[in-house]
């Protein structure tokens, strides 16, 4: 089928990447505290290994993987172990989280640890490698990334989507890292591809970033079928479903996953914290994250230790405007407010967006005026203003047969709404509302 | 034209009607179940709400039940005293004492006393503030103060007083189970009214961390434990836990040892009920209209 680089429906809002498109990655010195809650993953929430008053050094496993969807997670920084109990998290609850005092004067020296070549590996011993070294879907949904390896034996997977588009506004975390790992990310490429045993790649990147496209056409490898395929610029250009119908024109079916159509999509963050586990045996304790936004005085793109407080990346960035009004973990779009400046830096935080009265500022809703602007806009075809409506006279179970679950809460149709109605929260809260349903049905 | 027609399809109806009439004439007779008449007449002298706070099905239910003597009348607790009093007599038996049980709110944290971290703009509605990020109160166990409580309920005994929490009329609360499914943060328990000793705090965390946040919050000194009646109070995970099987030891004596009032005697209603009533609203009207009508940022 035909690549078509696009999809139907979805929005384009303004983009404000300029803020930290062009600014190179830096690593942030290490806080005082680091704060790594065990819950980091879609999945069930690691068991900690460590007692408080425990020595750790940078890399130590501090937390062991629950089961199958489950990862392990690991110190940050060395440090001692100063307690394990609850603390602010970045989805607004408090969690169980191991709070570690860092070694200011630590060189911060991993353990001597045998990294295996990946080429000698079967790909099962790639899988448990990457699973041991807690690695996780880098692009926000954080779902563990071993399990999207190993496919069940009757799906056949022919091709590696590389997702590369970075749609939401402001995040330039991909885009850095495109520019400035690219031999990481094309080393990810070839263990993936070598671990799916798939013959052809296909990187997507959003037509918005030139120079990422560039660097990667320039350094793809001659001996396998890796191509970049620059993308309409376009939200949520960069959900699985939309990608792959993109680049593939393939479509996946409403509670399909991308595999039982023959792709599995990696993020290109993910790609080079594969390619960093084997070529430095270290596990994922830092990530790569856009710090930006109208209220902040340093935009940056910073290298952070896992489990760093919001509030020391802010202070490292300049501190905060005085403008600054709401504190946004992801993208604007999809990403949650945080209502604590304590909570930490996890593995699935892909930028901190600092927004002004100017932007987040309340807006009086209205009722629906059936314009239908939310039906054109909507990628996965549902509608959103019928959805609302059931929302508001709370008759849950309709909304269920009328496909809520297709919906990925991407907000597109609050973002056209004229009247404001808040379509996305109240469809995030009818979908809060079945699961629970579904797990007192069980 | 003939008469024919009209008249044979008249006689065809007649005789099918005419069959089917004594069939079911004759069906009656002599399948015919005997069911109490008291039953109809104690079902109209019942509410009718169905609102399954006595525990069957519904008022029907209960009044099958209250002939069979299984229950006493005083077992639905929406009629009133005379009501009940009423259906005893009918029935010739005692009105019976139900231990009436209320809605209790496990939290004490009003606005004036547990502080905001942020402030929320959504969705009016405690389910979807907790859903995106925990409303914006300091502590995430306490009562978000967005009347989910109050929508649900039936009788109009719930509404928000002037520090955002829910006030429970013990006289019209009925003990129906909606707002205890209403609430999100499981802050309502159905409580006998004669569990006086409450522990109105849910937070987990302990000490300082407790009470920076509430300053009625339970901080897990534990001295409403020890010095309680053997076994009537013990902690569990930084909250003190009532045994109400040993309630008649119960006694305000906790009350006076917990240095920041989280476990309280309540005689009646928890809170202040005066509040709005006197003005004949249901809810703060200048609080609600302080509130930014929605969402100006996607938090979904």
């Amino acid at each position: 089928m035909r690549a078509r680089l696009s999809f139907r429906h979805g929005v384009h809002p303004p983009e404000h990447k300029e803020l930290t498109a062009g600014v190179p990655v830096r690593r942030m010195p290490y806080p005082e505290e680091i704060v790594l809650p065990l819950r980091q993953h879609t999945g069930k929430p690691a068991r900690p290994l460590v007692e408080p008053g425990d020595r750790v050094e940078r890399g130590d496993k501090i937390g062991e993987a629950d089961g199958f969807v489950s990862v392990p997670i690991h110190a940050s920084s060395a440090g001692t172990v100063k307690e394990i109990g609850l603390w602010p998290h970045p989805d607004g609850s408090m969690a169980e989280a191991i709070r570690i005092t860092v070694d200011a004067f630590s060189p911060q020296i991993p353990r001597p640890r045998i990294i295996p070549h990946w080429d000698g590996l079967t790909p099962d011993q790639v899988v448990k490698a990457v699973q041991r070294a807690g690695v996780v879907g880098l692009g926000g949904a954080a779902f563990p990334t071993h399990v999207k390896l190993l496919p069940p034996d009757d799906v056949v997977v022919d091709t590696l989507i590389v997702n590369g588009a970075e749609c939401e506004p402001y995040l330039t975390t991909d885009h850095r890292v495109m520019t400035e790992y690219p031999e990481r990310v094309q080393f990810g490429i070839r263990i993936m591809m070598h671990t799916l045993g798939v013959e052809r790649a296909i990187i997507g990147v959003e037509k918005n970033k030139p120079d990422a496209i560039e660097t990667l056409e320039r350094t793809l490898p001659d001996d396998l079928d890796v191509t970049v395929q620059g993308l309409t610029v376009k939200y949520p250009q960069g959900y699985e479903k939309m990608l792959i119908h993109a680049l593939t024109g393939r479509d996946v079916p409403p509670g399909k996953l991308p595999m039982h159509v023959g792709v599995v999509v990696q993020n290109v963050a993910s790609l080079a914290c594969i390619a960093e586990v084997f070529e430095t045996g270290l596990p994922l304790i830092e990530r790569v994250v856009t710090v930006t936004g109208p209220g902040l005085r340093r935009p940056s793109n910073l290298i952070v230790p896992v489990g760093a407080k919001i509030r020391d990346v802010l202070e490292f960035c300049g501190g905060l405007l005085d403008e600054a009004t709401e504190i946004v973990f992801g993208g604007p779009m999809m990403g949650g407010s945080q209502p604590d400046v304590d909570a930490p830096i996890i593995k699935s935080t892909t930028g901190i967006v600092v927004l002004t009265k100017k932007e987040s500022r309340p807006r009086r809703t209205y009722p629906c005026i059936k314009c239908g602007h939310c039906l054109d806009a909507c990628p996965v075809f549902l509608n959103p203003s019928l959805l609302g409506i059931l929302a508001q006279a709370g008759r849950f179970e309709e909304m269920e047969e009328a496909d809520l679950a297709t919906c990925m809460l991407c907000g597109c149709c609050s973002y056209v709404c004229p009247s404001n109605i808040p379509l996305s929260q109240m469809f995030a809260l009818a979908k809060a509302g079945a699961q629970r349903r579904k797990q007192q049905a069980a | 034209m003939s008469t024919a027609p009209i008249l044979t399809s008249v006689a065809i109806l007649g005789g099918v009607g005419f069959t089917f009439g004594t069939l079911i004439a004759i069906a009656n007779r002599k399948l015919k179940v005997w069911e109490d008449p008291r039953i109809d007449t104690i079902t109209d002298l019942l509410p009718g709400a169905n609102c399954g706070a006595c525990g069957f099905a519904g008022c029907r239910a209960f009044a099958e039940e209250a002939i069979e003597g299984a229950v006493a009348p005083a077992g639905c607790t929406v009629l009133s005293r005379m009501e009940v009093e009423a259906v005893a007599g009918f029935l010739g038996v005692e009105a019976g004492e139900a231990n009436k049980r209320v809605a209790r709110l496990l939290c004490a944290g009003g606005s004036d006393v547990a502080g905001p971290k942020a402030e929320y703009y959504g969705v009016e509605s405690c389910a979807a503030a907790v859903a995106v990020g925990g409303g914006g109160k300091g502590c995430t166990w306490g009562c978000v103060g967005l009347s989910d409580c109050a929508v649900s309920c039936d009788f109009d005994a719930i509404w928000m007083n002037e520090v955002d929490l829910p006030v429970v009329d013990p006289e019209k609360c009925t003990a129906c189970n909606d707002c205890v499914e209403a609430c999100p943060l499981d802050l309502f328990e159905l409580m006998p009214m004669d569990q006086k000793l409450i522990v109105q705090c849910k937070s987990l965390l302990q000490g300082d961390a407790a009470t920076e946040l509430c300053s009625v919050a339970c901080d897990a000194c534990g001295r409403c434990a020890v010095d309680a009646a053997p076994g009537l109070i013990e902690m569990v995970s930084g909250l003190p836990v009532v045994d109400y099987t040993k309630n008649e030891l119960a006694d305000p004596s906790a009350c006076d040892r917990c240095p920041t009032g989280a476990i309280t005697w309540v005689e009646g209603a928890q809170f202040d009920l005066k509040t709005d009533l006197d003005s004949g609203m249901t809810m703060d009207s200048e609080a609600f209209d302080r509130r930014p009508a929605m969402a100006g940022s996607e938090v979904a």
